[in-house]
């Protein structure tokens, strides 16, 4: 594998076709191939299964013929490989479900019947389609398509799946307007469902977008799927609401919206490892430790745990490596090795002496340029001193001839003709380092991507180009300069700022890890919200779990907490904030180096429904408040979506569908005979939370949908309530008569700003804090050693907060496990000379990493940050004065490169 | 491996699936000073998730 060029010429010459998994069986593949265009490790691989050579033995071989590099080795051989570990963490697990067991929708025998996931494929531009939506039956454009929910999940009858995928509805919503995005406005698109489930942050935005751009949103099951003409065009027959009529509709291609299960392979290698597994497959954990399974030392993470989305998935996998990090603390850095490098050569006083080696890539570059004469030309160019060819300049033997080369020669600037700079920069800047050079004194030509392989058609004109390529990075490289690391001494100790169980567990997953932790609580007492609440819906009890928290919080070694403290003021960068705490009237500094953000959500308020005006009239727990009260009610009714989901406050506050019906549940045990009715606009019990809907069901709590258009009327009568309803599916008002009412209110911020603007922190339109990306980063702040956690972020159950916390615990520490870190030179540099002050490219900078300084008698004059600086560039191409400068792409450099080129 | 003690802890983890779950795990820990051991079945990482167009509510390219 090492030696793989990745040229291609082995897929190339391969007779053997295969089935291509990555296009889900849409396209074919050779035996020898790259899974797909942006794989990493970016290598050929043989598919013994197709190969002429494992198939009969001994023949074809054509790829080890032709590779160029000769990395191809018939005899390697599978071996067993024993490792020591200190844990385990269990990923990686889980299949589409496979819709071809429903023969009703006869995705095995209509083309046009595609699943999601076959869908992605086809939506993608490296697809195979190129992303040309289009029918598979006859390979005409497809125009009308309608996705079909729930295949696969919330389903007793067919499959044994009870459980929501928690993202099918996303993905569906996703798909429909990407769809009409490739196929324009003639495009349409309706999503056939049970309930929409955009729970999450920025979803119901996003619902209501597709909503505007035409998605019709139809709540009907449909039953089957029939051919319509010979050409495959589709015909589905559902139930419409509004008119009460079954109507048939076609369409060109139906989408089965799969949900997940378990892989089959990650659940057997759970089972011998002796794990246990909850009722559907996945690794079975319990709320309060979410990715600990049944076995100590071995954690899991992602969706062996059960349906989640990307952002939840690294979530949990940034909590595993926290729990995996925390029980071997004390054996942190026994097996990491440093690499080390000779002292740097002062090269500052020297002229340029540039060597050049211009690779041949096998024959991807020397195949189609003449390698030789662009190895002469670059000879005549100024400052050059030393040029080679190489067939491969990145092997091994190559690196150590370099190494040699750069000493003999005393050479102090080096480029590379060859490849991309994103693959390879990296290895030649270690090679340079080992001879003493500093790793900025490189520059690469890219005449393999960018000239070889776009120019095959004409040696001449692309040894042409690769001259011109040549010239370029020489003129670049003789202008650059050495640039020192920049090395950020970090104080080791976290500031958790909120104490509910989010920041609890954020502050104690880093102070069991050994790092000294303040946590600063604006009341009196810790627990935040939880307080409030008994049981998680996994049935387990708050009480005793907030207790034992509290408890180890107070007790740790390595903790303090402030209550009735308040953050002030802040200032600093990664490993070194100085933070001002109010604290029982005493003004203190904190200094710390990262910075977790925990500082929670509450309950809103409404002035619906009689709330305040009638005490039958509750909301949230304030319903158990007096169990002696409900005891005794004939009929309690819950409404839902109280402030959630409408203008105001656009977004589902996630927790109101499952905690009510966990409330209903509890009632209705306590006293069967109760009527219980769930007034709601959608249920959204996704993941397997879906089993306690099931359950509220069966034990007779009555669910009745409610439109925003026709909210349900609330009115005193006598010693009750009446609640006047219209139900969409009878077509009809109804009348409930009940005693008691509660009320699932929006979940709202608390009120964070002024914290957000110590830290320099967005908030989004809901005034909930920013992560750095809403997928990929998703505890991270986009301003490095600050993280967030918890309901601060956006409303969860209190499993995901712990999540979450041990999430950011896990980020956190990946920041003060060491005394200082290395962080990228290449930053800008200001000249406060030519600065006027005006302060544009502080406002520019996404990063806070601009600070406007007061210099005595001169004004403002603006200071770089190195540690906050991510060397993008947008300060200095904003500055009117040309002041800001970018390290290693200065303007002189640019400039330089530019004017050899023309 | 060095020798040790039987009862000592080691100070490295198996991340068993390499798709963005155990992509991120790996990382974490190794950015922390653990060594990591990432087993994927596959000849490339990435998991389900390279497979993905676009990913949701932002419509970000999944690659």
């Amino acid at each position: 594998m090492e030696k793989c060029i990745a040229c291609g010429i082995c897929a190339e010459k391969c007779p053997a076709k295969a089935v291509d998994e990555f296009n889900q069986g849409l396209a074919t593949r050779k035996a020898a191939y790259l899974p797909y265009a942006q794989a990493v490790p970016f290598k050929y691989v043989l598919d013994p299964g197709r190969c002429i050579y494992f198939k009969k033995g001994g023949r074809c071989k054509a790829c080890e013929k032709f590779c160029p590099a000769g990395a191809i080795n018939f005899d390697e051989k599978e071996e067993i490989v024993k490792i020591e570990v200190g844990s385990i963490i269990l990923t990686g697990g889980f299949r589409p479900f496979d819709p071809s067991r429903f023969d009703n929708y006869q995705y095995s025998t209509l083309p046009n019947v595609v699943s999601s996931i076959e869908f992605e494929r086809i939506l993608s531009a490296g697809g195979p389609y190129a992303g040309d939506v289009v029918r598979l039956s006859d390979q005409r454009k497809a125009r009308r398509i309608a996705w079909l929910q729930c295949v696969g999940s919330r389903d007793v009858n067919r499959c044994d799946n009870e459980y929501c995928s928690s993202v099918c509805c996303m993905y569906a919503i996703k798909e429909a307007m990407v769809a009409k995005e490739h196929i324009g406005d003639d495009f349409v698109g309706a999503i056939f469902y049970m309930d929409i489930r955009t729970y999450g942050k920025g979803f119901e935005r996003y619902l209501e977008r597709a909503k505007s751009e035409g998605v019709r949103f139809i709540r009907s099951r449909v039953h089957t799927i029939t051919q319509a003409d010979e050409t495959g065009t589709l015909k589905i027959e559902y139930y419409l609401e509004e008119s009460g009529k079954v109507v048939e509709e076609e369409f060109d291609m139906v989408v089965l919206s799969v949900g997940m299960e378990p892989a089959k392979p990650a659940v057997d290698l759970a089972k011998n490892l002796g794990i246990r597994l909850n009722q559907y497959n996945f690794v079975d954990t319990e709320d309060f430790l979410p990715v600990a399974t049944s076995r100590p030392g071995i954690y899991v993470a992602g969706l062996l745990q059960g349906c989640k989305d990307i952002p939840q998935c690294v979530m949990e996998a940034s909590a595993a490596a926290c729990a995996s990090a925390t029980s071997l603390a004390p054996s942190r850095g026994q097996l990491i090795k440093e690499h080390v490098f000779p002292k740097e050569n002062d090269v500052t006083d020297e002229g340029p002496r540039i060597g050049v080696f211009v690779c041949n890539c096998g024959v991807n570059i020397g195949g189609f340029a003449d390698v030789p004469a662009i190895a002469e030309y670059a000879k005549t160019l100024p400052n050059v001193v030393y040029v080679e060819e190489n067939l491969f300049t990145c092997s091994q033997d190559t690196q150590e001839k370099m190494v040699e080369v750069i000493r003999e020669h005393a050479l102090n600037r080096l480029v590379v003709a060859a490849c991309s700079p994103k693959t390879h920069e990296a290895l030649f800047q270690e090679t340079i380092r080992k001879a003493g050079l500093n790793q900025h004194l490189f520059e690469m030509a890219n005449i393999r991507n960018q000239c070889t392989w776009v120019h095959s058609d004409s040696k001449e004109t692309a040894t042409e180009k690769a001259k011109d390529l040549v010239r370029m990075a020489i003129a670049k490289a003789s202008l650059l300069e050495p640039i020192p690391d920049v090395v950020v001494e970090i104080e080791r100790s976290a500031l958790v700022i909120g104490g509910g169980v989010a920041g609890m567990n954020a502050a104690l997953s880093l102070a069991d890890q050994g790092f000294p932790t303040t946590i600063v609580e604006k009341s009196s007492v810790l627990g935040g919200n939880a307080r409030d609440i008994k049981e998680t819906w996994g049935g387990k009890d708050v009480n005793k779990y907030l207790s034992d928290l509290v408890n180890r919080v107070e007790s740790h070694p390595r903790m303090e907490v402030l209550l009735n403290a308040e953050v002030t003021g802040s200032s600093g960068f990664i490993g070194n904030f100085e933070t001002e705490v109010l604290h029982k009237g005493e003004a203190r500094i904190i200094k710390h180096g990262v910075g977790i953000i925990a500082t929670g959500a509450r309950a809103s308020s409404t002035d619906e429904y009689l709330y305040g005006k009638n005490p039958r009239v509750t909301r949230w727990h304030e319903l158990e408040q007096d169990p002696d009260k409900i005891r005794n009610a004939k009929a309690v009714a819950f409404i839902l979506c109280v402030g959630s989901r409408d203008e105001r406050r656009p977004y589902c506050s996630r927790l109101c569908c499952t905690t009510s019906i966990t409330q209903a549940i509890h009632l209705k045990e306590q006293k069967p005979d109760m009527e219980i009715f769930i007034l709601y606009r959608d249920i959204r019990t996704y993941g397997e939370k879906e089993a306690l809907y099931r359950k509220a069901r069966e034990k007779g709590i009555i669910f009745i949908r409610y439109t925003p258009e026709k909210k349900p009327i609330v009115n005193e009568v006598g010693d009750g309530l009446e609640i006047r309803v219209f139900d969409p599916v009878l077509q009809r008002d109804l009348l409930i008569k009940s005693d008691f009412l509660n009320l699932a209110t929006a979940i709202e911020p608390s009120g964070h700003e002024e914290l957000a603007s110590y830290f320099k922190l967005p908030l989004d339109d809901d005034r909930f804090f920013v992560e750095a990306h809403a997928k990929l980063r998703p505890v991270d702040f986009a301003n490095d050693g600050l993280f967030v956690c918890g309901l601060a972020h956006h409303p969860k159950p209190i499993d995901e907060s712990i999540t979450q916390a041990m999430a950011a615990a896990s980020r956190a520490s990946v920041v003060l496990s060491k005394p200082s870190i290395k962080i990228s030179p290449i930053v800008a540099q200001i000249d406060s000379d030519r600065c006027i002050g005006c302060g544009l490219c502080a406002q520019v900078c996404s990063f806070g990493g601009i600070l406007m300084e007061e210099i005595e008698g001169k004004g403002y004059r603006a200071k770089n940050i190195q540690a906050s600086c991510k060397g993008c560039g947008l300060c200095a191409a904003s500055c009117p004065q040309r002041a800001v400068d970018m390290l290693h792409f200065r303007d002189r450099q640019i400039l330089a490169a530019v004017s050899a080129g023309i | 491996m060095t020798k040790r003690e039987s009862n000592d802890l080691i100070g490295s983890v198996m991340v068993v699936g390499g798709g963005i779950t155990g992509l991120q795990s790996a990382l974490d820990l190794a950015e922390s000073g653990y060594y990591v051991y990432l087993v994927e079945k596959s000849p490339a990482v990435g998991g389900v998730m390279a497979q993905l167009d676009k990913t949701f509510p932002t419509n970000d390219c999944a690659m």
